[in-house]
């Protein structure tokens, strides 16, 4: 009886030091921090206000370090070799998360899963665009193109297609191109009279390469190659060149925040996607996966086309953009989603396997 | 003890020095030496653990990252071992075909076969596409006969140049980066050959990084020069205002001065209105000084200008006036006292300067980025390409071991020519 009384006592003393402990043990389990990074400027500054500051206020509990890398997968890589892995959420475009799912340095998603449904209810696989579903490893969030400006000042007709990047004679002056064979390879092609969808079968075949690379001969010289997305805007704010290559978000800053003499073409426009990727081996997946659940909802990425003119990737989101945050315009015709039939989607699988090749002919053919 | 020390003492008279305690002098000495030299050393452990860890580990890796091929060996070690029996000439037997599956099902599961075929498609443009595809397809399949569904997937598993090249990199270590790095390709017959004219780029790169790297140093001499001889010469209140004037830039952001001299040289810059509003050209015709060669020669000069200045005016100050006064009463004129007395001294000086300005422009990135446009491209911009964006580590790797051993090499020639001992960087 004495004994068993004991017991009881222990019994009961040990269930109040475990509900004490096991208390703590989850105040302290609800404490998480965790770091996501992303490009910088005007674009995390977006994610800030559209996500990451509404979920850290409505989930006191969490913290996200918000850091800033200039692109590329040298950084993950490197962290998973080290087996130090640091970042816990990165922003890539899809082309990076391509690459790093074949080595198998992001996670695999499973859209339906472990991604919020529409707001209208259907199933994530149907609510994202089907061209950001290449990648079990890409969570998509926006799509964004690089398209052309113009100066309006400089030119007497304003230039409504591709044909005039390559029309010296009708549109004289120097043009801004990306200093890669990316999309210039294409538009040379859709230049030289290549229909859109025909394009990369064309530039699969050696001829079609020869072809891009004669065509992009005829402007080479009236040609100026920027590394940055900053240059260009500022290139044609400069009026060092009549037509400019460059991001449209870039070009939505200086058309409608700095006021430039500047005007878009969207035709031919190269669109391409933008993204999280949850790096392998990472210590904080369950806390990272709550947040890209809400980060990736129908609302927030409707409400990040306030900050910035990049189309979310969700068709549920597309009737909620509304105005632009600061200057009150409406945000949806500036949209590139809105634009996609006059435009291309890149072909990451062709890139995927022949950039090594093409990327060398490119440089050599810049240094002849 | 007491013992022993009683023959010490007892043996004084040998003549040999004694410390208090008995023990020899020397002996003693060299004690003490020992224990400041160990001091010295503590002292600079911090120092050595930092290069080791920032320095020459790095760069063991760089250079083991260059030759290392562990891709195949550790992902389709079956394939490889059927393969070893194959004569190179029919397509594999149904055996190669089933350790191959095999190899492609476990790959396919631990997600490691895109890195097989990331490393192919080095070596052959759709390679990645290939593997990639034939996972993703293979993973679904029960069993054989293996051959016809592999070439049912994709017909290139029924010719023999991807096992050829399989077999070709089947090695833990190998020497293709190296050969990429200097437009060399090893063919289907296992024969080295030349990269197709319109592929080669890493040569013609390196020669250009070479001749503007020396080209800025000339120019750098030839302009830090004057200035140098000025500094050394003004009196002082003048010397240290000029200094100042040196270093200001040199303190200034790197991104700064390069985009100040965007604003400069740009088409519509300051440089060109100022030329079209004089009448030297005409509106039409502005010159293109930015975005090419001219661009990155020019920016860089200027901002390593101050790494030839330094050296320069820190051994001329050390010139006494009183050679050159003594050459003139001797019967020099100012001209041939300048070349056999001054410019002799001053050896040392441009020596340092000019090997920090070369060493530090065959490494330069930034600027030429920004100012380069498609002629003013360094191999160093191809090298950081490779590092981030197309994840080619090892010919990264090549492409810097290729570069720092030039550097040593022709470090070493210098020496030889001109004498390393002379050498005073400030």
């Amino acid at each position: 009886m004495k004994q068993a009384k004991t017991i009881g006592a222990l019994a009961l003393a040990g269930m109040g030091a475990s509900l004490i402990l096991g208390g703590a043990g989850i105040a302290k389990a609800q404490e998480q921090e965790f770091t996501a990074v992303s490009w910088g400027g005007a674009y995390s500054a977006s994610q800030d206000k559209a996500y990451i500051q509404p979920y850290m206020q409505e989930n006191p509990h969490v913290k996200i370090n918000f850091e800033d890398y200039g692109g590329g997968l040298a950084e993950v890589r490197a962290q998973a070799e080290a087996g130090n892995v640091t970042w816990d959420l990165v922003d890539v475009v899809m082309s990076d998360a391509l690459t790093g799912c074949d080595e198998g340095l992001f996670l695999e998603v499973d859209f339906d899963a472990e991604l919020a449904a529409g707001a209208d209810g259907t199933s994530p696989t149907q609510d994202f665009l089907a061209e950001s579903q290449l990648s079990p490893c890409f969570i998509p969030q926006i799509a964004y193109s690089t398209t052309f400006g113009y100066r309006t000042d400089m030119v007497d007709t304003p230039p409504s297609s591709i044909k005039a990047v390559f029309d010296l004679e009708r549109w004289p002056g120097k043009r801004a191109l990306e200093k890669r064979p990316q999309y210039n390879l294409e538009w040379a092609l859709m230049a030289d009279g290549v229909a859109k969808e025909d394009v990369y079968d064309v530039l699969a075949t050696p001829e079609g390469v020869d072809r891009a690379f004669a065509k992009l001969d005829t402007i080479k010289d009236q040609v100026l190659w920027w590394d940055a997305g900053a240059q260009p805007p500022q290139m044609l704010a400069d009026g060092e060149v009549v037509m400019a290559s460059a991001y449209n978000g870039r070009l939505f800053a200086a058309i409608e925040e700095n006021k430039q003499p500047i005007a878009m073409m969207w035709d031919a426009q190269a669109l391409d996607l933008d993204g999280w990727a949850i790096p392998a081996g990472g210590e904080n997946i369950e806390a990272v996966m709550e947040f890209v659940y809400y980060a990736t909802d129908t609302q927030r990425l409707a409400d990040q086309a306030k900050y910035i003119s990049y189309g979310p990737l969700r068709y549920s989101s597309l009737p909620l953009v509304s105005t632009h945050a600061e200057l009150g315009i409406d945000m949806a015709p500036h949209m590139p989603t809105k634009y996609a039939d006059q435009g291309f989607w890149t072909d990451f699988d062709f890139w995927a396997d022949n950039s090594d090749e093409l990327q060398e002919r490119f440089n050599a053919w810049l240094v002849q | 003890m007491a013992g022993k020390d009683a023959t010490d003492s007892a043996g004084n008279g040998d003549g040999v020095m004694r410390t208090a305690d008995g023990t020899p002098l020397k002996v003693s000495l060299q004690r003490a030496l020992r224990r400041q030299r160990r001091r010295t050393f503590f002292l600079v452990v911090p120092l050595l653990v930092f290069i080791l860890f920032s320095f020459v580990f790095p760069i063991l890796n760089m250079l083991t990252r260059s030759i290392e091929n562990p891709q195949l060996q550790d992902i389709m070690p079956n394939s490889l071992a059927a393969l070893e029996a194959w004569d190179g000439e029919q397509l594999p037997d149904e055996a190669v075909f089933a350790a191959l599956a095999a190899d492609f099902q476990t790959g396919y599961k631990e997600k490691t076969i895109g890195k097989v075929g990331k490393r192919l498609n080095y070596e052959k443009s759709g390679m990645r596409g290939l593997f990639n595809k034939t996972g993703r397809k293979i993973s679904r399949v029960e069993g054989g006969p293996w051959k016809p569904q592999f070439i049912d997937i994709d017909k290139r598993w029924g010719e023999t140049d991807v096992f050829t090249l399989m077999r070709q990199n089947a090695a833990p270590y190998t020497h293709s980066y190296y050969l990429a790095a200097i437009d060399l390709t090893r063919n289907l017959d296992d024969e080295i050959v030349a990269q197709p004219q319109e592929r080669r780029i890493y040569v013609p790169l390196f020669l250009r990084t070479f001749g503007i790297s020396l080209l800025i140093a000339a120019l750098t001499l030839a302009l830090g020069f004057p200035i140098a001889y000025l500094m050394a010469n003004l009196p002082l209140r003048y010397a240290n205002l000029l200094m100042i004037l040196v270093l200001l830039p040199f303190w200034t952001s790197l991104l700064v001065r390069t985009t100040s001299w965007i604003v400069l040289l740009q088409s519509q810059g300051v440089l060109n209105d100022l030329l079209v509003w004089t009448g030297v050209i005409d509106d039409d015709n502005r010159v293109q000084m930015i975005y090419n060669m001219t661009g990155t020669i020019v920016a860089m000069t200027h901002i390593l200008l101050p790494f030839m200045v330094l050296p320069l005016y820190s051994v001329m100050r050390t010139v006494p006036p009183s050679y050159m006064r003594a050459a003139r009463s001797l019967g020099a004129n100012q001209f041939v006292a300048f070349v056999r007395i001054y410019l002799p001294q001053t050896i040392p000086g441009i020596s340092a300067g000019t090997i920090l300005v070369f060493i530090l422009a065959i490494g330069y990135y930034i600027t030429p980025a920004l100012v380069g446009g498609q002629s003013g491209q360094l191999i160093s911009n191809i090298i950081a390409y490779h590092m981030q964006d197309s994840l080619n580590w090892g010919l990264a790797g090549a492409l810097g071991s290729i570069l720092l051993l030039s550097v040593l090499v022709l470090f070493g020639l210098y020496s030889r020519v001109i004498g390393i001992r002379g050498l005073k960087f400030g």
